[in-house]
């Protein structure tokens, strides 16, 4: 592979660094989306807003026919209170559409080199078969065509010949290319994204306007959120919730009229509208696509709000052990000597038959050993001994010295083969090693005319990742217990569980076994994530609640997760539960906090419309606000305020630490319930202060 | 402050003997509903009635045949009232109007027992006998058979919206817990002084040398099942302020332990039915904490007697019995309005301003601190949905009751049945308050007429059936507004809570996790109590404003 094309200039902007400008200039850029939203027809789905639209209306024909201050005050503040609630919506829309634009540009047409006619096997290789040009819109599923370095994949598919580095920038952010080869996890392209080397044959997997591209474009404008099964039982509880304040509102009226009270229309409609929910009804939907916003600033792609929801759920979390709870490569953490060897003669030993040896084992060894990050050259006269299946050793050769280091039984049987002694011992330090769930690797060397000898054993091991324990204790405290998923035997399984807290273990698993897992956990009663990138956990991402399927996946694994996380990060999943655990206190606090605002609304409003027939109600009129007409209007006007002093709110989320559902209550209950019924005095009393110097007022 | 000791001395011996009895009567509850074994007489009974006992309904069916059995019970009293004449052991009485005895009919069938009619005047022996007392049973049984069946929905798992036997419930609840406890109870008051027996008016000579005709009847059987099974129809006018009905304090005392007997244990057996005790002892808590308060708060408005009036007759002793006292009043006066029953020992309508309010808020809970026998159950368990839905959002779940995950159906069964009784109060009360007919039952005028349309409606919609007093309600337009109230206030709820056990039945019970939200700690009991209390007073808190509050402030 040629490196120079790897350092390709000006990489695409990653699509997740879009900067945020300043909340002020968000509102404004979003106004002229939030006036057409008030449109009726845009507001049907949130039966909340659409009563104060109405309610707007009409105040504002009454004050077309009978003008006056509060009648003025009133209308203004209800339009803006349906403005408010679309302002909040067209903010979190506005954040996608930058991403989406970045995206547009990946969709212009291209052309294709398609295979023609069956594949020829006279030719060989699939990449010498004649190609004819076509439009990329012109390709369907199955189609195979050639990409060179320098083109666009035309379209998603699978690397069915050839290995190619690719620049995926555009979709994923990050800015170093890819392999993507033929075969095996590797194999999964993205029409739009950049051959930068080499030629592949790719078989495409998607319809036009169905491609991966496609679904981010529509997720990320929130063009297509789909309300989520928690968002609809909430807005049905609202709604009814609005149905009750209209009744009590609408019988108020007859009820006054008896009482010699009665009520104009203007200030029922202003009670209405201070009583029904329209602090959450105006954030719902900027809370959602928030949400659905904020996982792709993590680089997580959701298919589906239902599965961020579900995320909030999982109980149970599978996590594949190389990669995501440990480095993914055995490390060496020590160097243990037989009988009377130096342990410096050990470590030089050990050293020379790593220097040349770039696997990671290799590399740690030497780190283990020079403890300083430096790496001496490779002797001159040194022949490399690479590593092999059948040999199961590798080693260096120099001139009167040989040096091998591999598996016990590999490297036993090279020295007994040459007459040499394998000491007791070295069982014994093999096994512990075993034991404790490392794997030992047995250094020997050979001296001119000597017979070889055992020097001893290095100790490598599976490093558990920095804060993994911690990360787990978190999940614990939130509810989900963590299974270790791994191919290792049940005794390193153990070992290494133990050493990073899981939960739970299932060793020597295939993918029939965690597919199985996923069932069992589910006939229980449990929601299970779990995160995989080959074709083979594709049944089991289909199967677990969430699916989060790597980018650098395949095709397969892909189509059957409800996520796929570009970054390949797998233990991303954490992020995920605790976003879609967010989204949810997210809605639960902001409906606690509208609900709890009524009582201060009440003790502003009731007395103040009823303290004309019935002085004793001044009483009630604790805020000790200045006028009636005062009290009213600013109540209104909180009401209107409180949806914007709430948008960063709805946007960020509201704050989650893990810990048990209890803590979590007791803590939102007193920030949103209490700290709900107690703003809307403070805040009322004063708008009042300001509203009460107005003329007419 | 010689009355306060008398005062905590009748809570304190009440408070013990509910101590007692609820885990006793609480488990023989649990078993009644979940036991596979048929007695004797209930095999009679389902022979007799040609339906098989260990059927496991459907909500759907279970559902039709609690309203079919209604409707049937709803004919045979319509009939009753209408053919008295006709019938024997009349006492030579007129025919019960037609919307009378529809009113009537609805009421006892919908375990209401509003009376329009003064007792002794309208109601013969036989529509007494066997037409109220014999509802007073069934429609009590009726209540706790949908309890039952709700906590058994609960209880199962994935069991096909099937949530039991209606049959089996209804006569079960007879045999072995009304019947023997009303027994129990009629001997205890005949002891105690009530009347029982079976003649007509007899002349008596009083005091001033005239005579005086005066009824005696079946009293203390009926007695005990108007308090047992929340009813509150008194056979005499004057309900349990009348001597014959309740003539002392030990009595009084009876009577309302016998009010809050089954409410309290049904709440201990559905910790039992759904096999998790502690979720009883927390829906147990939420009742006792709001009945405690109310009863605090009303013993309080009518002991320091706030108003000029009582300041100036030392007392607050207008429309309450002198045996009885301002406490005994309160006390009874808390049991009946947190109850459904709606018996009453004193005149709500002479209670402090303030204490008057009390009792409406009580029964504007929807009858759930304690409530109904049964209903007040379902009632609560219908706020602790709602309650864990809000609370379920905010720890970061999906939310769950007992395992079983709150979707978008359970919220909207859930939000008609919170809907339906303050739509029936509101709109009822409006409409009292707009027509004449309306406004000419009422005595006052100003907010305590209001008080008046509000208290006759709320206690209607919420099958309370006390009546706060100053308003003539026996007209064709209180009848029907009273008797519609009482109907749909009863069975929309019903049909909702089973439609809401039916799909509970269905759905798998969820094991707890850690991260599911404990719904039987302390933070659990005072959030319920919360969302009922703040739920309530915003729906109510305007028409309240108009009738009891301006009067308490002015």
């Amino acid at each position: 592979m040629n490196t120079q094309t790897l350092n390709r200039p000006a990489p695409a902007e990653p699509a997740s660094a879009t900067a945020r400008r300043p909340l002020p200039v968000q509102l404004r850029e979003a106004l002229p989306s939030a006036l057409r939203k008030l449109d009726p027809r845009a507001l049907l789905a949130s039966p909340v807003m659409l009563v104060v639209e109405l309610g707007a209306v009409l105040t504002t024909v009454m004050t077309l026919v009978d003008p006056g201050t509060v009648g003025v005050g009133v209308t203004i503040w209800l339009w803006l209170t349906v403005l408010f609630g679309n302002l909040a919506e067209a903010v979190a829309e506005g954040r996608g559409k930058a991403q989406a634009d970045s995206l547009r540009a990946l969709q212009e047409e291209t052309t294709a080199h398609r295979l023609s006619g069956r594949p020829d096997p006279a030719r060989g290789s699939l990449l010498d078969q004649p190609a004819e040009v076509v439009p990329s819109t012109s390709l369907r599923p199955g189609d195979l065509v050639v990409v060179t370095a320098g083109e666009r994949i035309p379209g998603d598919g699978d690397v069915v010949e050839g290995v190619a580095s690719v620049d995926e920038s555009a979709v994923t952010g990050e800015s170093a290319p890819v392999i993507r080869e033929s075969g095996g996890d590797r194999s999964a392209v993205t029409g739009g994204t950049i051959v930068l080397s080499d030629r592949v044959v790719v078989r495409i997997s998607s319809e036009p306007g169905h491609s991966f591209v496609d679904r981010m474009i529509a997720l990320v404008e929130g063009s297509e959120r789909q309300r989520t099964p928690n968002e609809i039982a909430l807005n049905v509880l609202l709604s009814s919730l609005t149905a009750i304040f209209l009744v009590v509102v609408v019988t108020l009226h007859f009820v006054a009229g008896y009482s010699d009270a009665g009520q104009g229309v203007l200030v029922l409609t202003a009670l209405l509208v201070c009583l029904i929910p329209t602090t959450i009804s105006a954030l719902l939907s900027a809370i959602g696509i928030a949400g659905m916003d904020r996982l792709l600033q993590r680089n997580v792609l959701a298919m589906s709000g239902r599965a961020v929801e579900a995320a909030g759920d999982v109980d149970v979390l599978l996590l594949d052990k190389t990669g995501t709870i440990t480095y993914g490569n055995r490390q060496a953490c020590a160097v243990l000597p037989v009988a009377d060897v130096p342990d410096a003669e050990l470590a030089d030993a050990a050293l020379l038959s790593s220097l040349a040896d770039e696997t990671p084992e290799g590399r740690s060894i030497v780190a283990l050993v020079r403890g300083d990050g430096t790496r001496p050259p490779v002797p001159a006269a040194a022949t490399l001994v690479p590593f092999s299946a059948s040999t199961r050793m590798s080693g260096v050769d120099l001139p009167g010295r040989s040096v091998r280091k591999g598996a016990a039984s590999a490297v036993a049987r090279w020295v007994e083969e040459q007459q040499g002694v394998v000491p007791h011992q070295v069982g014994d330090v093999v096994e512990g090693i075993s034991r404790a769930g490392g794997t030992p690797l047995v250094v020997a060397e050979q001296r001119a005319g000597e017979v070889p000898r055992v020097l001893g054993v290095v100790h490598l091991k599976d490093v558990v990742k920095d804060g993994m324990r911690e990360r787990f204790a978190e999940l614990r405290a939130m509810g989900i217990r963590t299974v270790m998923v791994t191919g290792d035997n049940a005794t390193t399984a153990a070992a290494i569980a133990e050493e990073a807290g899981v939960d739970d273990v299932l060793a020597e698993a295939t993918p029939e076994d965690k597919l199985a897992l996923i069932r069992r956990e589910q006939e229980g009663g449990r929601m299970v994530a779990m995160c995989g990138d080959g074709t083979n956990d594709a049944p089991a991402l289909a199967q677990a609640d969430v699916g989060v399927a790597m980018n650098t996946g395949t095709t397969a694994a892909k189509e059957a997760g409800n996520m796929v996380d570009l970054d390949s990060d797998p233990t991303k999943l954490i992020d995920v539960v605790e976003i879609g655990k967010q989204l949810l206190i997210t809605r639960g606090a902001l409906t606690t906090f509208s609900v709890a605002n009524d009582v201060a609304k009440y003790f502003a409003i009731l007395p103040a419309m009823f303290v004309v027939a019935f002085p004793g109600l001044d009483v009630l009129n604790v805020m000790r606000l200045s006028s009636p007409e005062s009290a009213i209007l600013s109540a209104v006007i909180f009401n209107a305020l409180v949806i914007v002093a709430l948008i960063p709110l709805a946007l960020r989320g509201v704050r989650y630490t893990p810990s048990s559902a209890s803590a979590l209550l007791r803590r939102n209950l007193l920030i949103y319930g209490v700290g709900g019924v107690v703003a809307p005095f403070v805040g009322i009393k004063l708008i009042d202060l300001l509203v009460s110097t107005l003329p007419g007022a | 402050m010689s009355d306060v000791l008398p005062a905590l001395g009748q809570v304190a011996i009440l408070v013990t003997a509910l101590a007692l009895s609820t885990p006793l009567l609480g488990r023989h509850l649990a078993r009644t509903y979940t036991s596979e074994r048929h007695l004797l007489p209930e095999r009679a009974t389902y022979r007799l009635l040609r339906v098989d006992p260990d059927a496991d309904q459907s909500w759907r069916t279970y559902a039709l045949s609690v309203l079919g059995f209604s409707l049937v019970g709803l004919l045979l009293l319509h009939g009753l009232g209408r053919l008295q004449p006709h019938l024997p052991l009349s006492l030579g009485l007129d025919p019960l109007p037609a919307d009378g005895a529809w009113n009537t009919a609805v009421s006892f069938v919908a375990n209401t027992n509003w009376q329009w009619y003064s007792g002794e005047a309208a109601a013969g022996h036989l529509l007494q006998a066997a037409g109220l007392t014999v509802q007073n049973f069934v429609s009590a049984a009726v209540g706790m058979s949908v309890a039952a069946a709700f906590a058994r929905g609960l209880a199962r798992s994935r069991a096909g919206g099937r949530v039991g036997s209606f049959w089996t419930d209804l006569v079960r609840s007879l045999v072995r817990v009304l019947v023997p406890i009303a027994v129990l109870g009629a001997t205890a008051l005949a002891v105690g002084g009530v009347v029982q027996s079976w003649h007509g008016p007899r002349d008596v000579t009083t005091l001033t040398g005239g005579t005086q005709p005066v009824l005696g009847g079946p009293v203390a059987s009926q007695e005990a099942i108007k308090e047992l099974g929340t009813n509150g129809g008194g056979f005499f006018n004057a309900n349990s302020a009348h001597p014959f009905e309740n003539p002392t304090p030990v009595t009084n005392l009876l009577e309302i332990f016998l009010i809050l007997l089954i409410p309290f244990a049904m709440a201990w057996a559905f910790g039992l039915i759904v096999k998790d005790r502690r979720q009883g002892g927390a829906v147990l808590a939420v009742m006792a904490l709001l009945l405690g308060a109310s009863t605090a708060l009303l013993t309080w408005a009518e002991m320091a007697a706030p108003g000029t009036v009582p300041a100036l007759a030392g007392g607050a002793m207008e429309g309450k019995e002198v045996r009885f006292g301002e406490a005994g009043s309160a006390l009874f006066g808390a049991a009946t309005t947190g109850t459904s029953t709606g018996a009453v020992n004193a005149m709500h309508d002479s209670f402090t301003a303030p204490g008057g309010g009390l009792t409406m808020f009580n029964m504007m809970l929807g009858e759930i601190a304690p409530g109904g026998v049964g209903s007040g159950l379902y009632g609560m368990l219908v706020l602790a949905v709602v309650a864990v839905f809000l609370a379920g959002l905010m720890v970061g779940r999906t939310p769950e009751y007992l395992g079983k995950k709150i979707g978008q159906r359970e919220i909207v069964l859930v939000a008609l049945y919170v809907l339906t009784t303050p739509v029936l109060v509101l709109v009822g009360t409006a409409l009292a308050l707009s027509v004449s007919p309306g406004v000419a039952g009422l005595q006052e005028t100003g907010p305590h007429g209001l008080s008046e349309a509000l208290y006759a409606v709320t206690s209607a919609a919420n099958n309370n059936g006390s009546a706060f007093g100053g308003l003539t309600s026996g007209t064709p337009f209180w009848n029907t507004l009273l008797g519609t109230c009482m109907l749909l206030g009863r069975f929309v709820p019903i049909v909702l809570v089973l439609a809401l056990a039916g799909r509970f039945a269905a759905a798998p019970r969820l094991p707890a996790g850690a991260g599911t939200l404990p719904t039987h700690r302390p933070l659990f009991v005072v959030l319920l109590s919360g969302v009922a209390v703040v739920v309530v007073g915003l729906t109510y808190v305007p028409v309240l404003v108009l009738g009891p509050i301006v009067e308490s402030l002015s």
